[in-house]
């Protein structure tokens, strides 16, 4: 018997359902065990019925609830409610579901200089008022992840997830079971370069030139990032961005983490947990740049990013 | 009784979008509007980020053309800087470029629009979509999840990522190309080349003709369009120069640099998405009877705007397509003919980049040195033009980012093929399921 399932995107992408496309035949195998009853991507199930005449925002009723994507604007939180009222079990599916992700650096700034600049302060736009209309949703205050929200059961992280976890979960919920987690390893656990403990010091690098390898040889003979001086967030961010098996993603193309898998465990302090890491081979931590940026890079709901009032004049 | 029909959430697109129809007493559409809700603020939050860093920032804007922003932000990076980037470099960007395409070309085609025309525009919804497709052609099915899953896959062995890559920065790539990985990958391209022949066969053949009356009704529009080509006119996906054509077929040239001089971004009270215009032909209007300023982008585009294209099986396909429909061609479902057109390309030039001996250079990358500047970088994402517009300051931070993207080019032309589709399609209060799906049709042809 196939299992009903619903799925929304919000503040995303849609880089989480490529993944799943991009799952391969495991992905055919998987389909018949799912009935999709609204999938806006791929099945033309409509929230104000077929025939768009309903009055009330409308999810079909599904075991499994699949969400991609925080929580940016009050259409977003519409929807996530009225999932959340029709699932059973509700996934949170990639970074910016599980922390806000790549936009909620938005948090950084206030609303207004957001709009002012997209709309007004841009070469080639007339300036114009922020668009206000009944169906333009209304901003929330901040850029949120869907817990932040709503109760959450199952949390896929990742930009995108890799499509191993995604059917694991898929899987683990087919057999019956309610919870799901991936395991709690560091990056730098599934990563084989040589590791010495110890940098050559001097300030932080950024990448503007590339790391030293010899592009012939695996990456177990490159030295790690980190004690190139180049800067990688691999030591407190969580593992499985290749699956189950494979290297770190971007340290396969030589270049370093940004972590978006996000913190190894809940209630983790990345920022304080990462600077230790770099005191730790050697680096000091304030000569890296765009400090506060980078190491919350995926990360900016839950309060970790948010608008640093201007400094008083004196 | 006047009333509005919401069609929400438009789907198979890739995006947050509605359909508003409203009609009048008679039960005619009065007005159409396609409302875009989302907005994130990239052009924002982005300011402050150092230059290197951006190419592996903004490709987060698109999930489904991660690889079009990567490199967009890459060149922009590359002016801000003042470098040019090694001839390998730039070969491995262009064949990453094109893998990503073939995938994204495929997922389109068969997966998202093909629903409409394999199993029929009225027919249920609940199988009018891609388990129904595997369902009525189990085997394509079977090849075109192998074959996306195959650029997936060489996209991930080189360059780590498939979707949000960091391969490509300023001044070039982190990484070469060895021996290995490049008689890794040819086998492989021979194939996706031999099954983008396949569906450009079986599109014309099979699904096609059987349209000819929709393509020649459905969204029907007669405006402008924009794309990239080389300086001697031929259609490039990385590079060239930018032309804007008038829809009767007479265009400008210019330079990344000038794009303010030819487009401007209106912005309408009842969208988060702008609506880019061509300046010079006047204020923006967006009446079907008389549009002023509306241009398209995207493969239609960019297969009109071109004198030839890259590639010969391409150009062959082109000249039919010419012969059939002139230049420009203006219906738009022949959007899902351009596109198969380009496939085509796609896989003829990662043939083509991966028989180059230099793509296997070490010389890949040119170390940066911060300095105060701007860059313009644009590329052919697949669904229209790209303009990165970055300014940083002497640490290579930046200061301002202007951001001009592939579908927001076409938010003018959809809400004219939309308001056109709604026209023919509702009339006397009469409408169903069938009718609706078909004003988005109108929309899907331009794969927002």
């Amino acid at each position: 018997m196939a299992v009903n399932v619903a799925s929304e995107w919000l503040n995303a992408c849609s880089g989480c359902e490529i993944s799943i496309l991009n799952t391969g035949e495991a992905l055919l195998d998987l389909l018949p065990q799912l009935n999709f009853v609204h999938i806006p991507a791929l099945v033309d199930h409509k929230y104000y019925g077929q025939t768009g005449e309903g009055t009330a925002l409308e999810i079909p009723e599904a075991v499994v609830g699949i969400v991609s994507g925080g929580v940016r604007n009050t259409e977003h939180k519409h929807v996530l409610d009225e999932m959340r009222k029709k699932v059973k079990v509700l996934i949170a599916l990639g970074s910016c579901a599980c922390y806000g992700g790549i936009p909620a650096q938005a948090n950084m700034f206030k609303q207004e200089e957001i709009f002012d600049k997209v709309f007004r302060g841009s070469p080639s736009t007339d300036p114009s008022p922020n668009p206000e209309h009944p169906d333009v949703p209304k901003w929330t205050a901040t850029c949120q992840a869907l817990d932040e929200v709503t109760k959450v059961d199952i949390a896929i992280p990742g930009c995108p997830p890799h499509p191993d976890w995604i059917a694991d979960a898929l899987l683990a919920l087919l057999a019956g079971k309610t919870e799901w987690k991936l395991p709690e390893r560091s990056v730098c656990d599934t990563c084989p370069v040589i590791r010495e403990k110890k940098s050559g010091g001097g300030p932080i690098k950024r990448m503007l030139a590339n790391a030293e390898f010899n592009p012939e040889e695996g990456l177990d003979k490159m030295r790690c990032l980190n004690e190139q001086g180049i800067f990688c967030m691999g030591p407190v961010t969580l593992a499985g961005c290749s699956g189950k098996s494979g290297v770190p993603r971007c340290i396969q193309a030589r270049t370093p983490c940004r972590g978006c898998f996000g913190p190894i465990r809940k209630g983790a302090k990345p920022m304080v947990d990462m600077m230790g890491a770099l005191t730790s081979v050697g680096l000091d931590p304030k000569t890296l740049v765009d400090r506060r940026a980078i190491m919350n890079r995926y990360i900016g709901g839950h309060g970790y990013l948010t608008v640093i009032p201007a400094r008083p004049v004196r | 009784m006047a009333k509005v029909i919401n069609i929400q959430p438009i789907t198979r697109i890739e995006g947050h979008a509605k359909v508003a129809i409203t009609l009048d007493d008679a039960g005619n559409v009065a007005d159409t509007k396609v409302h875009v809700q989302a907005l994130r603020g990239f052009e924002k939050f982005c300011e402050g980020r150092p230059v290197e860093e951006m190419p592996r920032i903004v490709c987060h804007i698109c999930g489904i053309c991660p690889w079009a922003h990567h490199l967009a932000s890459s060149k922009a990076g590359d002016a801000c800087f003042g470098v040019t980037p090694p001839p390998a470099a730039v070969k491995i960007r262009r064949l990453m470029q094109n893998i990503a395409y073939i995938g994204d070309r495929i997922l389109h085609f068969y997966f998202l629009a093909a629903p409409d025309f394999v199993i029929g525009p009225e027919a249920d919804y609940a199988v009018r979509n891609v388990v129904g497709i595997i369902q009525a052609a189990p085997e394509i099915a079977k090849q075109v999840v192998k074959m996306r899953q195959m650029t997936a896959n060489m996209l991930e062995h080189f360059a780590g990522r498939a979707i949000h890559p960091t391969l490509s920065l300023p001044g070039g790539v982190s990484k070469p190309m060895t021996e290995t990985d490049r008689k890794e990958m040819l086998p492989l391209a021979n194939e996706l080349l031999e099954f983008s022949k396949f569906s450009m066969k079986f599109a014309k053949e099979n699904v096609f003709p059987k349209y000819l009356d929709a393509i020649k009704t459905l969204g029907v529009i007669q405006v402008g369009y924009l794309g990239t080509v080389r300086e001697d006119g031929t259609h490039d996906f990385y590079d060239g120069k930018l032309r804007l054509m008038k829809a009767d077929g007479a265009y400008d040239d210019f330079t990344y640099e000038q794009y303010t001089d030819f487009i401007g971004e209106w912005v309408e009270p009842w969208s988060y998405q702008k609506f880019p215009y061509a300046k010079k032909w006047g204020k923006l209007n967006l009446s079907l009877e008389d549009p002023v300023g509306v241009y398209r982008t995207n493969c239609l585009a960019r297969i009109n705007v071109a004198d030839k294209m890259a590639t010969p099986l391409a150009q062959a396909e082109l000249e039919e397509f010419r012969a059939a429909f002139g230049r420009p061609a203006h219906f738009t479902l022949l959007y899902h003919y351009a596109r198969l057109i380009e496939l085509l390309q796609c896989a003829e030039q990662a043939v083509e980049l991966l028989n180059d001996p230099e793509i296997t250079s070490k010389d890949i990358r040119v170390p940066l040195t911060p300095k105060a500047g701007r860059g313009v970088g644009c590329v052919e994402a697949p669904r229209g033009t790209l303009i990165h517009d970055y300014e940083c300051d002497d640490q290579g931070l930046i200061t301002k980012v202007n951001l001009i993207v592939g579908t927001t080019h076409n938010n003018a032309a959809i809400n004219l093929s939309v308001n056109q589709a709604a026209k023919a399609c509702i009339q006397g209060g009469k409408y169903d399921q069938g009718a609706l799906n078909k004003v988005e049709m109108a929309i899907r042809a331009y794969d927002p």
